[in-house]
């Protein structure tokens, strides 16, 4: 069994595992990072699509060229490696951490530590979890496994395609099939808007002229070995017309309905989880009720931007070193208002910088963003358009909070009108 | 040229398998045949896996007896052949004064077929047995000798045991004639390949009407009743210590709440007499009502946890009871049919009243001093301590490889049940578990494509979900316009024939 010691140990080495352990890295900490892959950069790297780094770099990159930015300053930063290894368990207490993995070069690995980063991704919601009825044959594909079949693997997974729900990585997929001369006769989603974003809708569907279907549902998938058509049931008023139901013939059904932060480790751990986002509920220096215990990226909460994600992981790494370093800062909690799906962090600091991400419920012009300690309102923004799929991020610097007295809860609020 | 076989057993469900592995223990050629890819992708793939206590049938019925005696008999099988199993015990719950009285009737029924251990319960016991029941209930009947198994390791276990004792296996071999010569049968499959039997057990499931028809003997229907089943992920809350029924209904025994030996949980099955045997699809009304049902008895049960639902066919025959005999048609033929619930239970006493009838038939059974009844304990990451996980993976790298990360099954067990003859994703998902956690093989299908071709040296494109017609990818990207006739990428080496299995079409 090999044996390490380290300040702090990051699980998942994408683009948040990446950024995280960099930060770690700059503040003069030891750090090592592991994922079960062979390669650095998660999923990033079957998105070989273009759309990434324009927050982060100022540039339109690939998913593989976004990532490489961060490997190559990765491997030159004195970081230790564990690829191709997967953690099965983290345990400990507050003053140290195991966590133990394991892997095909090293049998298994226990590394002793301070911190834990939490940077693991998000897996998709599948058939099951939206329990489409009918058979069950071959051809029925996440999107992202597809993705990763044709990109990674170079393999065709079908000719005549079907997409269940509008989520980002659908409507890429759709697009990818299409260029390479399979048909994609309908991507179907059952909510009246799309889930993706905006720019992908226009840019993958429309530029191809691939049908959506709002409102709509396969409400059964057919074929005894292999798919071999859905049914497609228009919803009025939120229920399906069975009445209306139509048959599209395929032979490949992929299924982009929604990510969900893989989050079993920190189950296993023992990490406190908020419902809203699946994620762990975190502090406002990203760290969980377990102390020393960080997430960050769509571990954490799933993002529609790697930018973002990164963003965010940088932050976790900072205060993963002031976490190390015993620097400490006085924080209240902040809570989902009206209209507010999920807010992430659930603590703000307000003698810093705070970065919050928000989702809205609903699907609004014109809307408020509102901020609310004890009743009144400390900060608003207005917003033209507001939905669901797209996050709201809300920077608030120190200057932004009234004085605050100790002793009083100050619980903030963040509500859309 | 080719044996004879003494017995030929059609069917390599867990009847099928059961028989075989009972026959393997006497000096006799003995040849199991399955029409599909691997054994146990029929009947008994798609099941509760409950093993039944006893207390559904009339003791007038030949399925009341075997059920009983086929329980009994589990502990030593699991001994022999380490399948998960385990006797969590089973709780029938009533909320009314009513349904208490058909539970008295269960119990009634239950002793005369002299079910061991069986109580009538009252509001408090049945509560603190099962903390997780709706508080309404009233009363119920408790069984503690009712377990569950996983039906496909217990069919994986079996047929692996016979094999080592001398049984031929053949998949992908589909009936399609039985002739008379001499006194024998000739077997004819569908691809026109032949073997020759002495003796023929039918245990051929939702076909054995059709199989019978071959022979030109008794003449039945089988009735496929549908079953739909929903599997729930292992953080489910609701999560039951025991097997919850309800007061059962008419024609099945109702909607349960199942712990799994491995952890998650199902719930199901409804009972549906339909006219397709292989119409397996689900519908979105059985979906509410079955959460509805199960809801009632186990109020924490949600739909949000469901991982995977399927439905599996009962193969019934009018009147339900089991048709096992020797038949007044055909020459040495044993049929085996209408084996619905509780046919896993029932399999390994249905094996031992089939080897009877084929003694009766004048089959000469003489013990094989050398017939080994256990099988190897393969090595699960998922049953090591880390300590004993680094030992072996010194020994064995691949065992440190995890390919599934939701059930942490590594490289080296997919390899094994790869040589053992699983080649299917869902041969090897039923043997090692791979692709069956929640995230339901997002994740780790493309692992297992490329460690199946590296194994078998089948090209990708022809690597299938669970045989014939179920490639999982059509062709190599650039390909789309056009067949994958060439086939030209093969990741591993050529010319792999897994060990102990015999396909159609590869002749002896």
């Amino acid at each position: 069994m090999l044996e390490k010691t380290y300040d702090a140990v990051v699980i998942g080495g994408g683009a948040a595992g990446m950024a995280a352990a960099l930060a770690v890295r700059e503040g003069g900490h030891s750090v090592a990072i592991v994922d079960r892959e062979a390669y650095f950069g998660g999923i990033l790297m079957q998105c070989i699509h273009n759309g990434f780094g324009i927050h982060e770099f100022g540039e339109d990159l690939t998913g593989p060229e976004f990532a490489e930015r961060f490997i190559s300053r990765v491997l030159g930063a004195g970081i230790d490696i564990y690829l191709d290894t997967t953690v099965m368990d983290i345990t400990g207490d507050e003053a140290s951490h195991v966590v133990t993995a394991c892997g095909k070069d090293y049998g298994v690995l226990r590394l002793e530590c301070r911190a834990v980063v939490l940077a693991m991704g998000c897996r998709e919601r599948n058939r099951g979890n939206v329990a489409i009825a009918g058979t069950r044959p071959a051809g029925v594909f996440t999107a992202g496994l597809a993705q990763r079949l044709m990109n990674l693997e170079g393999y065709l997974p079908g000719r005549r395609v079907v997409v269940i729900g509008s989520g980002d990585i659908g409507l890429i997929m759709a697009r990818r099939l299409t260029l390479v001369g399979a048909q994609v006769l309908a991507v179907v989603e059952i909510l009246p808007y799309p889930s993706g974003l905006a720019r992908n809708i226009s840019q993958c569907l429309k530029d191809f002229s691939i049908p959506l279907y709002l409102s709509h549902v396969v409400s059964k998938i057919t074929g005894k070995d292999r798919v071999d058509g859905v049914e497609v049931t228009p919803l009025v008023e939120g229920n399906p017309d069975y009445t209306k139901s139509f048959r599209l013939s395929c032979d490949t059904v992929l299924l982009s309905v929604g990510l969900i932060p893989e989050n079993e480790l920190s189950r296993k751990a023992g990490v406190p989880l908020n419902d809203d986002t699946g994620g762990p509920r975190i502090d406002a220096n990203l760290m969980s009720a377990s102390p020393g215990i960080f997430a960050c990226g769509n571990v954490l909460h799933v993002h529609d931007l790697v930018d973002y994600a990164a963003e965010e992981a940088r932050r976790c790494g900072e205060a993963v070193g002031r976490f190390l370093s015993g620097v400490s800062a006085k924080q209240f909690p902040l809570t989902a208002g009206a209209n507010v799906r999920s807010v992430v962090p659930n603590f703000y600091a307000p003698d810093r910088e705070n970065v919050l991400y928000i989702r809205s419920f609903i699907v609004k012009n014109d809307a408020i963003l509102s901020l609310q300690i004890g009743g009144s309102e400390i900060k608003k923004r207005k917003l033209a358009h507001i939905q669901p799929s797209e996050m709201i991020r809300l920077r608030l610097q120190p200057a932004d909070f009234p004085a605050l007295r100790d002793g009083r809860d100050n619980l903030m609020e963040v509500a859309i009108r | 040229m080719k044996p004879i076989f003494d017995v030929a057993i059609i069917g390599a469900g867990v009847t099928g398998a059961a028989i075989a592995r009972r026959l393997s223990s006497f000096k006799l050629s003995v040849a199991l045949f399955e029409r599909r890819t691997d054994v146990s992708f029929g009947v008994s793939k798609a099941n509760s896996g409950i093993i039944h206590a006893g207390f559904h049938h009339n003791p007038s019925t030949l399925k009341a007896r075997l059920e009983v005696q086929g329980n009994s008999l589990f502990d030593r099988l699991k001994a022999e052949l380490g399948f998960p199993f385990r006797r969590v015990g089973i709780l029938v719950v009533a909320f009314s004064p009513e349904e208490l009285k058909t539970v008295e009737a269960l119990y009634e029924i239950g002793s005369a077929n002299r079910v061991p251990q069986l109580e009538i319960v009252g509001r408090e016991r049945i509560l603190s047995l099962e903390p997780k029941l709706n508080g309404d209930a009233v009363g119920g009947l408790w069984a503690p000798t009712g377990g569950i198994v996983e039906p496909y390791r217990l069919v994986f276990a079996l047929v692996e045991n016979a094999q080592a004792n001398g049984v031929s296996l053949f998949t992908d071999w589909s009936l399609a004639a039985a002739r008379r010569a001499d006194d024998r049968w000739l077997l004819v499959s569908e691809t026109g390949e032949t073997h020759e039997a002495r003796r023929v057990v039918n245990a051929a499931g939702l076909y054995a009407d059709e199989v019978s028809g071959f022979f030109d003997a008794e003449e039945f229907h089988i009735i496929p009743r549908k079953g739909e089943e929903f599997l729930l992920d292992k953080n489910a809350a609701g999560f039951p210590s025991h097997v919850i029924f309800p007061v059962p209904a008419r024609n099945s025994k109702g909607v349960l709440v199942i712990p799994t030996v491995e952890g998650t949980m199902m719930v199901g099955p409804t009972a549906v007499e339909i006219e397709e045997k292989d119409d397996t699809g689900t519908t979105t009304e059985n979906l509410d009502r079955v959460f509805s049902l199960a809801a009632r008895m186990v109020p924490g049960i949600s739909k949000r946890d469901i991982i995977t639902s399927f439905a599996g066919l009962r193969p019934t025959l009018p009147g339900d009871d089991f048709f096992i005999d020797l038949s007044r048609k055909a020459p040495g033929l044993v049929q085996v049919a209408g084996i619905q619930s509780p046919g896993l239970t029932a399999a390994p006493a249905i094996a031992e009243y089939v080897k009877e009838l084929l003694q009766k038939d004048g089959l000469e059974l003489t013990e094989k001093p050398d017939f080994v009844p256990t099988v190897g304990h393969s090595s699960k990451v998922v049953e090591m301590n880390f300590a004993e996980l680094d030992e072996l993976a010194r020994r064995e790298r691949a065992f440190a490889h995890i390919v599934c990360r939701c059930e942490s099954v590594s490289e080296a067990e997919v390899v094994e049940a790869i040589h053992k003859g699983h080649i299917t994703l869902d041969g090897i998902k039923f043997y090692t578990r791979a692709g069956m956690g929640r995230c339901q093989g997002g994740f780790c299908t493309y692992r297992l494509l490329s460690i199946i071709a590296r194994e078998t040296g089948m090209p990708v494109d022809q690597i299938t979900k669970r045989g014939k017609g179920s490639t999982l990818v059509v062709g190599r990207i650039g390909d789309a316009g056009r067949d994958m006739e060439d086939g030209s990428n093969t990741l591993g080496r050529a010319g792999f024939a897994p060990s102990g299995r015999k396909r159609s079409g590869s002749g002896d």
